[in-house]
């Protein structure tokens, strides 16, 4: 396929793999978080840590939409389908995510729950209007690359009067997410998890550019490379993060020309500054509250907004004490360090949103990686297939 | 004249504005109505003209086998085939997969009230056509009614009776180490062509459901290579959740090659963008084949020679592994667990 499969070539990938090793100094380590799922995904998916040298690490970063979000978010929404009787539109993952009592929205959907699965905002406005007679709500979730099209919706309800339609916001941020991870006490005093630098989700800089981390960069004293979400964007990213440490630079660099720029979407930015407002504080799942970390709707579309419409009250819930999706989210902790992995929690049965979409850490490494979690010599014999 | 002595006239059904009723399927006049007019007229053949509730046919020599398989397909219409079409060609392929040459089907039909009889007819025809191409005769069967809002349209479970040629053992836990995995073309043709359907997706190319009964291909495959190990259709959960059920059944691990894995160009954009992975999309025209190592050569050679098999590739090998993992080398050289799907990525595929 073209314009996909030179990103993911075995021979180009050699040549980064072999640039890594060589500009790679074998007397540290380096340890990047990839922020984003988007990246987790692409790095299990297709199997990049095999091509990194041993002392390059990366670790997967907070960055997935259904994992961050807190059970209390999602009980709100199994009681607007259940309680209310709305028609509840949301994307897939979303769907899986455990809330309290073993429910999931899945699971009100088989309890009657009329839980629709959408793949766009706009199907969910679609609904609206096919159903005048019911209130259909969308759950909104994920960062600011989906931010845009969920404020464009809620514009189109509004202007053209669709009165049954509203939005459980659940929109997070970005940069917020990261500042609260580098002042974690972890990473800035106890040193427990050495982070040497990040690569950006350029997804998100499409919208907002790379100037928004400019400021962490320079204050935290970390690199940046914004990435595409290719193997070898990341690979690429992964280079340009280790040449920055090796030379004792910590800018915000740019991978992804063929897309992102410094200032971003200002189109996107002002219809989602028109629709959304900062919420004071947001309960993110694994880092707990964190300012200014999330969008709520503006009182001028308040009709459109569930939690008014609805007089919504969120209620946090605790995460099972066992789960360490906290601590992974973080960096803290590793997939196979939870003592529920693999065993009480699978994809199948998730009791831990990083196990709930494939760009959560726990899902991924399960998913994707596990075969690494055992012995060498348990390791199947491994051989290239002779090509017919 | 009275009454009585006047020759009887049944109104023939309106195949044009006609609508399924509940009296269809009450076992009365309407009942026996439709299965003249639409069943027998299209599946005609001696058992069925017997009208007697069940088929009776002598025994042929040989091991038989058996196969069942309910068809909710959404659409009902599709590119590339039909609920029709795909219920004859799914209990054909699951009685060739276990080495059968199939012999008799027998169709069980729920049809929802009001759903219009032109397209019952022109699904009941397309099962016709598909039964009639592949030599195979639909001999019994049944017709029930659902309250509108009960069904979907509907709904067809299919059975099949083969006879396995003697000494073709074929088996699921046969595979063993260093077996050669094939697959028989492109993967992800079906689940793609139902969900551009569904989504209302546009591409340059239409992509075709494969839909298509394969024991013609077995035939041959198995006349090249009589050893052969393993035969599968990778329908529901695609090529990854039918190796992962093989290589538990074996209790073997396998081991994949990513670039040797046949996907259509349109196939893998529509997968890329709609965020599925080929490798779990649903076939209905496609199989896996595990032969011993030696006898490669010769499986690839007749697959190849056959029409449906044009695409065949080998794509791996069987490993020894005791947690069984099926695993691939990636386009990019690393290496990754191809797992069960999870979930339902696509419902009511079939």
């Amino acid at each position: 396929m073209k314009f996909v499969d030179e990103f993911r070539d075995r021979e180009l990938g050699r040549g980064l793999a072999a640039a890594i090793a060589r500009e790679a100094l074998t007397s540290r380590r380096y340890q990047f978080m990839e922020f984003c799922g988007g990246h987790t995904h692409a790095i299990s998916r297709y199997g990049v840590t095999d091509l990194l040298p041993a002392n390059v690490r990366m670790i997967h970063g907070p960055g997935c939409p259904v994992c961050v979000l807190p059970i209390g978010r999602i009980d709100l929404a199994i009681g607007l389908a259940l309680e209310r009787g709305v028609i509840l539109c949301s994307y897939g993952d979303t769907l899986r995510v455990p809330a309290s009592n073993g429910r999931s929205l899945l699971r009100a959907k088989a309890e009657g729950g009329d839980v629709r699965m959408v793949y766009s905002a706009t199907d969910a406005l679609r609904i609206a209007r096919e159903n005048p007679a019911r209130e259909v709500v969308f759950v909104a979730i994920g960062f600011e690359t989906t931010t845009p099209p969920t404020a464009l919706v809620i514009r189109e309800a509004h202007a053209t009067g669709v009165g049954n339609f509203s939005v459980l916001c659940n929109h997070v941020l970005t940069p917020a997410a990261i500042v609260n991870i580098l002042q974690s006490p972890e990473v800035r005093t106890l040193g427990t998890v050495p982070l040497d630098g990040f690569v950006g989700p350029a997804h998100v800089s499409s919208i907002i550019g790379t100037e928004p981390y400019e400021f962490f960069a320079e204050e935290f004293r970390k690199p940046v490379v914004i990435a595409g979400f290719e193997p070898l964007d990341v690979m690429q990213a992964i280079l340009m993060l280790v040449r920055q440490v090796n030379e004792g630079r910590a800018e915000v660099e740019n991978q992804f020309h063929r897309v992102v720029n410094r200032t971003g979407n200002l189109k996107a930015q002002a219809l989602v500054a028109e629709v959304f407002e900062l919420r004071r504080a947001f309960e993110w799942r694994g880092l707990g509250t964190v300012p200014y970390s999330a969008l709520a709707i503006r009182c001028s579309f308040a009709a459109h907004d569930a939690e008014r419409r609805f007089q919504l009250e969120y209620q946090p819930v605790p995460d099972n004490k066992a789960c360490e999706c906290g601590a992974i989210l973080r960096g803290l902790k590793r997939p196979i360090d939870c003592r529920l992995f693999g065993g009480a929690c699978t994809p199948e049965t998730p009791m831990g949103s990083c196990m709930v979409s494939s760009e959560g850490a726990c899902a991924a490494h399960y998913s994707y990686g596990r075969f690494r979690d055992r012995p060498a010599a348990a390791d199947a014999t491994v051989c290239a297939v002779e090509q017919a | 004249m009275s009454a009585v002595s006047r020759p009887l006239y049944q109104r023939p059904l309106d195949f044009k504005r006609g609508r399924v009723e509940l009296a269809h399927g009450a076992g009365g006049r309407a009942t026996a109505q439709l299965v003249e007019e639409l069943f027998l007229a299209a599946f005609d053949n001696p058992w069925l003209r017997t009208q007697n509730d069940a088929a009776s046919m002598p025994r042929p020599a040989g091991r038989l086998v058996m196969a069942t398989d309910s068809h909710v397909v959404s659409p009902l219409f599709f590119p590339g085939g039909d609920i029709g079409s795909l219920s004859v060609h799914g209990t054909i392929n699951d009685v060739a997969m276990a080495g059968g040459r199939p012999l008799y089907l027998a169709a069980g039909f729920v049809l929802e009230e009001g759903f219009p009889l032109a397209d019952l007819r022109r699904i009941v025809l397309s099962m016709a056509a598909a039964a009639n191409a592949a030599g195979v005769p639909i001999v019994t069967g049944d017709t029930k009614v659902v309250e509108q809002g009960k069904g979907d349209g509907v709904y067809i479970t299919t059975t099949g009776i083969g006879v396995v040629p003697e000494g073709i053992v074929l088996d699921g836990a046969a595979a063993r180490e260093g077996d050669a995995i094939f697959v028989s073309g492109t993967i992800g043709d079906h689940g793609v062509a139902i969900m551009s359907k569904r989504e209302n997706l546009e591409f340059d190319t239409e992509i075709l459901s494969d839909s298509a009964a394969l024991h013609g291909m077995v035939d041959a495959l198995l006349a090249a290579c009589p050893r052969t190990r393993v035969l599968r259709d990778p329908t529901r959960g695609g090529l990854a959740t039918t190796l992962n059920e093989i290589a538990r059944q074996s209790g073997v691990g396998m081991m994949l090659e990513e670039r040797a894995i046949p996907v259509k160009p349109a196939v893998a954009a529509a997968c890329e963008f709609l965020g599925l992975d080929p490798l779990y999309v649903a076939n209905e025209g496609k199989l896996i084949a595990i032969v011993p190592r030696e006898d490669a050569p010769a499986l690839l050679a007749a697959l190849r020679a056959h029409p449906q098999g044009r695409d065949s590739a080998l794509i791996g090998q069987v490993t020894r592994d005791a947690d069984h993992f099926v695993q691939m080398t990636t386009t990019l050289g690393g290496r990754r667990v191809v797992d069960w799907l999870t979930g339902d990525q696509l419902p009511r595929i079939c």
